[in-house]
């Protein structure tokens, strides 16, 4: 009968100490944002979708589709047609992520000679169709920062 | 739900029901696509048979079937609340067997990498299992803490939750003053934060009559069925990879292995928190000590891995993770096996669930921490 009330008093003393726990809380700012009216600063070192990299001077992509990224991708989501200018340089006519498959593993963008590639900064992309997640990168990249 | 399959009168009593009951696959306290096929007895537990597989992702096959880069990826998908470990072990292993060094510094910046991601995982279990038991309050708590080191993660690796930030022979990314500093600020902020838990969950008295004396795994038991990590600690043996076969940066670093006394799910619980502050140790003595220099050695082009074989042992959140290879030369493994400390794990429940009660058998699944994609692969 005495370790009982022992327990019952012990015991209701733990429950008003967890309760003082919440009360501060009740009290105290919130931690949460109401998305989407306010949005969280973006970590630096998120990872978008690979996205084609412009030279600053000309405008032009870097991409000279050598096609290593193509071949170095795990999932092989990646799928360029090539074509050259008419002083002989190639660059991508056609530069297709297929972002259903994409795991953002980061290798094609760390194995480009050229650093033509780059994580883009967007995160909310819903889309309709699975057809509309195969992405050109070369009409993308304007939108696709 | 439930299909009564037999029914027995006594003289006096009550009509009782033997039946069969699924839980899951799809069941806010399976944790995953696990499904249970219980034999009750009104609320008791007679028998229990895991059924698994739903979540098969043919990880091993995929190994054996592409150049070993390419599995990269797949490394971060099995163990999704903790998959750093994971990708630590698949490269150690492959660097062991091609004889590649990797630079000191990026061996701390992995441990860093990886006992972060331990204390995010031990978070979320944490606030899943109280969800188990009932109790609502705490997850927020745990999700507000692991925002945090979520955050820290992300600006690091790339990702929140499956991060491919490991590469043979280093890392993808330097830990630099500023993130250095924000880790610290988190070890600030954490070490507070573990009174208000003690207040919210060690101390209430709800929570230790739910899970005191409930589910004890002897140290006999724990060892028949392979049990690994938190669970085997728990049952009072101290057994930790990184203690016992230290591998990458560990042997700098003093750290305790907590263990349990009992074995029952509320030292499962102790053990756990513990490890989070022993893993708060760990990042502080690697931060403080983190030498100079580079965060990726220079490798051939092309890494062909030499005819053998190998394993590689780590210790994931939830107990040993060990790669097995086996190769012929070519830079396709003609096997990988990997050890999933989660399978061993859910077998415990066979044999622990039977007679008890319907409401114990859920804390006691809880309190193993089980991740089902692991599991399923
Ligand atoms: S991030 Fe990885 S999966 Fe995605 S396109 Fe690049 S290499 Fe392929
Ligand atoms: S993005 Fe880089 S790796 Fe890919 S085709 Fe262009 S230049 Fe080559």
């Amino acid at each position: 009968m005495k370790r009982y009330i022992i327990e019952l008093v012990q015991g209701g003393a733990s429950l008003l100490a967890g309760l003082g726990v919440t009360l501060r809380a009740l009290v105290a700012q919130p931690v949460t944002v109401p998305y989407p009216r306010k949005k969280l600063p973006m970590q630096p070192g998120f990872r978008g979708h690979p996205m084609l990299v412009r030279n600053p001077a000309t405008g032009a992509f870097t991409c000279i589709a050598c096609g290593t990224c193509m071949q170095r991708c795990p999932s092989r989501c990646i799928d360029i047609t090539a074509a050259r200018t008419e002083s002989g340089t190639k660059y991508p006519a056609r530069f297709q992520l297929d972002f259903t498959r994409c795991s953002l593993c980061g290798i094609c963008v760390e194995v480009c000679p050229v650093s033509g590639l780059a994580f883009s900064r967007s995160f909310a992309m819903p889309h309709r169709t699975r057809e509309a997640c195969k992405y050109d990168l070369v009409t993308r990249g304007e939108e696709g920062t | 739900m439930g299909v009564a399959v037999r029914s027995t009168k006594t003289e006096s009593g009550p009509i009782h029901y033997r039946y069969f009951m699924n839980v899951g696959p799809q069941h806010p306290s399976t944790h995953g696509v696990l499904r249970l096929i219980i034999g009750l007895y009104g609320e008791y537990v007679l028998s229990i048979e895991p059924v698994i597989g739903y979540g098969h992702r043919m990880h091993e096959k995929m190994a054996q079937s592409r150049p070993w880069q390419a599995f990269l990826p797949n490394t971060a998908r099995m163990d999704y609340a903790c998959c750093l470990p994971h990708q630590h072990c698949y490269l150690s292993l492959i660097e062991q067997h091609t004889g590649i060094k990797v630079p000191p510094r990026a061996e701390y910046i992995r441990v860093i990498a990886v006992e972060l991601n331990r204390i995010a995982s031990h978070l979320l279990w944490l606030g899943a299992f109280l969800l188990d038991l009932g109790a609502f309050t705490p997850i927020l708590y745990c999700f507000d803490d692991r925002e945090e080191v979520l955050d820290i993660l992300e600006n690091l690796t790339g990702a929140r939750i499956t991060h491919c930030f490991f590469r043979i022979g280093g890392v993808l990314a330097d830990i630099d003053d500023h993130s250095a500093n924000r880790i610290r600020e988190f070890m600030r902020r954490m070490r507070g934060r573990f009174s208000v838990y003690h207040k919210l969950v060690t101390e209430n008295i709800i929570f230790i009559k739910r899970t005191r004396d409930i589910g004890i795994i002897t140290p006999d038991m724990a060892r028949r069925y392979g049990a690994t990590g938190p669970v085997l600690r728990g049952s009072g043996i101290a057994y930790d990879v990184r203690k016992q076969q230290p591998y990458s940066a560990y042997r700098d670093f003093s750290f305790d292995v907590p263990t349990g006394s009992r074995g029952d799910c509320y030292d499962r619980y102790l053990v756990r928190v513990e490890e989070m502050q022993q893993s708060l140790c760990i990042i502080e003595q690697a931060l403080e000590r983190m030498p100079a220099g580079e965060i990726r050695a220079p490798v051939p082009r092309t890494i062909r891995l030499p005819a053998g074989q190998r394993s590689f042992s780590v210790e994931g959140a939830r107990g040993e993770v060990t790669y097995y290879l086996v190769a012929d030369g070519t830079d396709t493994p003609y096997r990988l096996k990997v050890r999933s400390p989660c399978y061993a794990n859910l077998n415990l429940i066979q044999e622990l669930g039977q007679g008890m009660l319907f409401a114990d058998m859920i804390a006691t699944l809880g309190s193993l921490d089980l991740v089902i994609p692991e599991i399923d692969r």
